[in-house]
Order: C-alpha cells, then structure tokens, then sequence
C-alpha cells in the first residue's frame, strides 16, 4: 500500500516515488487493469514475482521491490494476496518510468545483484522458539520487512546479513537500530513496541513521527486487518531481538532520574540556550515530579536524543507532528518558520548536553539547514 | 481542503495546506477570540486546544489539524463560565487583555493535566505565554482558585 499508492492517488495504483540512494523508483500500478496494472498476471506469474523477484514478462525487478523478504511469504499467504489485489477496483494508471542512471537502469544486471545477496527461501519456523515468536518473526521479515528500513545497505544496496536491524538512514530520518544496540534510555519491551506500533506512541520512547513509519502503523499495521495478536507477535519478537527483559531492570527509577534531569535547575540560569528551551518547548514537555505524562513526551527519555545523528529530532522541529502522526490527534507546531538555522541547532546540543550522557552531534547547523531544504513548503 | 472539528462543529476549508491555524480559524472561519501576537510560537496569544492539548496555532500548518478537534476560547465552555473564565473575571486578571485568551487555554491544559499545580509547574506550563501588562501574580492566583473549585466540586461529585 504505502510504496504502490501516491499521496492521495487511488489505492493500489502506484506513483509512489520511492528515494533510493542510485535514483528514484516508482511504484507499479497493482490494480488489476489490464493495461497498466497486474490484470493480466497469472497467480503463477505473481507468485514468481513475489518469491523470485521476476516480472511477468521475465524481467528482473529492482529490489527496491522487497521480494528478498516475500520470499519467505508461504504460498498461500501469496495467494491471499493475490486474491486480494485482483479484487481491487482496476485504475488506468501508468507510472513514471525510474530515475536510475545507466547502467543501473538495464534490469537484466540486476541478476548480479541477485546472485550476491538473494536465496529463494520460505519462511523456516524456529523450533526453540513459541509460536507467537515465530508468527512475529515471519510478520516481520517475510511480510511487513522490517529489515528493509532498519538493516543497513552496503554500496550496491543489498541488506548487510552481519548487521540485522543494526537501523539504517530512510528518506533523511534514522530508522533506529531494533537490536540491543538501540540507544533507548529505557528498553523497547513488547509491551511498550505492542503500544507503540497499535497506537502510534510510546508514552516513555516517543512517537512515530517519520514519515516513513507513520503509514506503517496507520495503514499496514493497522485495525481491522492487523489483529492485536498479530502487532502482539511481532512486538514480542522484537522483544526478544533486542534482549529488552535482560535489559528492563529498574524501570520506576530510570523515569525518575529523567525526569529529575529535565526539572529546572538552578545553573541553567544564565544559560541563554535553556532559556530558548523554556520559552519554546517547555510548555509542553515540562513534567512534574510524579512521573511522565503520555500527552507530555519526556525528552530525557525520547529516543531521538540518543541516536548517534540528530535527523530525528529535526525533522520533527522543523516539520512538526501532525494529527495523524505519533500520538492520535495530538499536534506539535512546525517550528521552520519560526526558529532559525542557529536556533534549531542550539536547542539540539542543548538537549543533546542535559538530557543525555552521550557525545555532542557535530555539525549541527549544517545538518538543520540541509533538512530545511527538503521541507514540502519551504 | 482540510476537515476538521471547531467547537464541536466540523468545518472544511480550503487554505492552502500550509496555512497557519490562526489564520484559518481568524479569517476563513471568523472567530477571532484567537489572538495574533508574535507570529512564531513563542508568546502563546494564539494558543488553542487540538484534542485537548494547548497549542499555538500560528505556527500550526492548518493540514496538520486534519481530522482533529479544535477548541478556540469561544467554545472552552458554552457559556463562557469554565471555572478558570471565572475566577479570572473575579480576580479581574486582564489588563488589555490581548493575551488572556491564549493564557486561559494553555492554564485550562495545565489543570487537566496537573488539578492541584504549584508554583514550579505552574512556571513551567505557563512560562511560554507572555503577558506585556505583567498580570503574571493575578493570572497565577486565578489559577490556584479555579483549580481550588474544581477539586472541590470534583470531591463533591
């Protein structure tokens, strides 16, 4: 849905420009009309596709198409899908053809890249493992590829196996790591990723403000099709990927030192950056001593603070959080108009500097300025 | 066009998606409760409710709202008598009055979220709306009394 369905374009019709580092890939058309969309497609010629990664006139797609995760889909999920999509209202669509520079462009190469970095496999389940870790497992990797944003890219784009969900860099914001390396002052238990992936929001990590995870949870994760036991899998999986229960010690403390990081202090009196930090974001983030509140997101404990790059605390600033975004109905403004360049920049190593223990982020003007001229209305 | 509740109606309009909030609910939709002050969120005379949480409409893109609720002052009570409207007529708070529209929103966030508030929070919360009349020891007493109502009548059923 989200890669073959442009910005209010009719579903399943493709458009959707997909940035990828070699040039931009449009999303095909999936409708079953018979000229521009699939409605000429065998369920065996889907099914290569899906598990071989081969057109049906026996071209070999780009793997910005994640067949190397679908072929892990059993046949008859395969098939489901198939059914599913040649019931969708056909649409006369053609898509824009891709941006990719030659030699990139000739799809018969692409069977190089297929030697180096694809297996045609099913999904084997993990005997050691239960059964709502394996159904997560399999929802994550063959389904939803999860991988597919959060496991880094080597130069030629094949997914890095040594470094599963070791959390990569999408469209200028950081898919973070879903491993122990993940820098989150509290652990993502399956409870909190359960909540975050249902609602939109971690009352104690933070929202779901990418434009690229949003529509994830929105659209593919979402009710009615995705049961809470199926977001419970797969929250319970990565639960396990990231070790959280070894690493869920003290949760009650660790909230309290964060918030006891973020009340005001009395040094901080001088300090003009603390006082661009209350006059602009105090209001909403300011906590009482008693604890966190779900609608006042707690920056000492936000995961955006702690990745080694700051994409994901300016993107945010700058773009705002919009209602669908995060938390359902809850808004940030779009600071771009209102702070600088400069004025962005301090708020981050400020924040950088109080609330976490880790290394200054350098450069950080350059990178405010940088995210600033991607923005839609700038 | 972007929909979304005002008051409890739902409205559609059709500034561009990145107009400011403000700007919507003041010249499209004509409630002008809402206040202009600064222009980039940094002295709260716009600040209005979106799903119950204080927030400056100036620098709020309109598109950002969609489907959202929408509380201006006009609507923080029917009849204007939220019990933070009157304590703040009690205590005759405003001076001008330009910005007492904005600090009523933000302090009507603040008791819900914190009913019994100190001073520490009430600095917090309410340290982003400025007030040039300096009406800041009147605005924090009517606070404390409103909060004191509604915790009492909040025990009382």
């Amino acid at each position: 849905m989200s890669c073959h369905t442009r910005p209010d374009g009719p579903p399943y019709a493709g458009g959707y420009g997909v940035n990828t580092p070699f040039g931009v890939i449009y999303g095909s058309n999936l409708t079953p009309d018979l000229k521009t969309g699939i409605g000429r497609w065998s369920l065996a010629a889907f099914t290569r596709a899906m598990h071989e990664g081969v057109s049906r006139d026996g071209d070999h797609l780009f793997p910005a198409f994640p067949y190397y995760a679908y072929t892990e889909l059993s046949d008859g999920d395969v098939q489901a899908l198939y059914a599913y999509l040649m019931t969708r209202r056909p649409v006369s669509a053609t898509v824009p053809p891709s941006t990719l520079p030659f030699p990139l462009s000739v799809r018969f190469l692409q069977e190089g890249w297929k030697l180096l970095f694809f297996r045609n496999r099913r999904y084997q389940a993990n005997p050691s493992k239960s059964a709502e870790w394996n159904r997560g497992a399999y929802l994550s990797e063959a389904l939803s590829d999860c991988g597919g944003c959060h496991t880094p890219r080597n130069l030629l784009g094949g997914e890095k196996m040594r470094h599963v969900y070791a959390g990569a860099v999408v469209d200028g914001w950081i898919a973070p790591a879903l491993t122990d390396a993940n820098p989150s002052p509290l652990p993502w238990t399956a409870d909190a990723l359960f909540r975050y992936l249902r609602t939109g929001v971690s009352p104690l990590h933070g929202a779901a403000t990418a434009a690229t995870m949003t529509p994830v949870i929105r659209d593919g994760l979402a009710l009615p099709v995705v049961s809470d036991s199926d977001v419970r899998a797969i929250a319970l999986y990565f639960s396990d990927v990231d070790h959280a229960r070894e690493r869920a010690t003290d949760l009650g403390a660790m909230m309290r030192k964060a918030v006891a990081i973020s009340s005001h202090r009395s040094e901080e009196k001088y300090d003009s950056d603390a006082y661009l930090y209350h006059a602009a974001c105090l209001s909403c983030h300011a906590n009482a001593a008693s604890g966190p509140l779900p609608a006042r997101p707690e920056l000492a404990l936000n995961s955006a603070l702690t990745l080694a790059e700051p994409a994901n605390f300016i993107e945010p600033v700058l773009r705002g959080i919009g209602s669908r975004d995060g938390a359902p109905g809850l808004v940030m403004p779009a600071y771009a108009a209102a702070l600088s360049d400069a004025e962005v920049a301090r708020l981050a190593a400020y924040l950088r500097r109080t609330r976490t223990t880790l290394p200054p982020w350098k450069d950080l003007e350059k990178k405010v300025s940088a995210a600033r001229r991607d923005l839609p209305y700038e | 066009m972007t929909t979304f509740t005002l008051n409890g109606r739902s409205v559609s309009v059709h500034s561009p998606p990145d107009s400011p909030l403000l700007w919507v609910i003041r010249d499209e939709l004509g409630l002008t409760g809402t206040k202009f002050g600064c222009g980039i969120g940094f002295c709260g005379a716009c600040t209005v409710h979106v799903s119950g949480r204080a927030t400056r409409s100036c620098i709020t893109p309109v598109a950002s709202v969609a489907q959202a609720e929408v509380k201006t002052i006009e609507g923080l009570d029917p009849g204007g008598k939220h019990p933070l409207q009157i304590a703040w007529v009690e205590l005759q708070v405003p001076q001008c009055g330009y910005c007492q529209p904005g600090q009523i929103m933000q302090a009507a966030t603040l008791l819900k979220d914190y009913p019994d508030p100190d001073d520490a929070m009430i600095n917090a919360v309410m340290a982003g709306n400025l007030c040039r009349c300096m009406t800041y020891l009147r605005i924090r007493k009517a606070i404390k009394l409103a909060a004191a109502r509604m915790q009492e009548r909040g025990a009382h059923g």
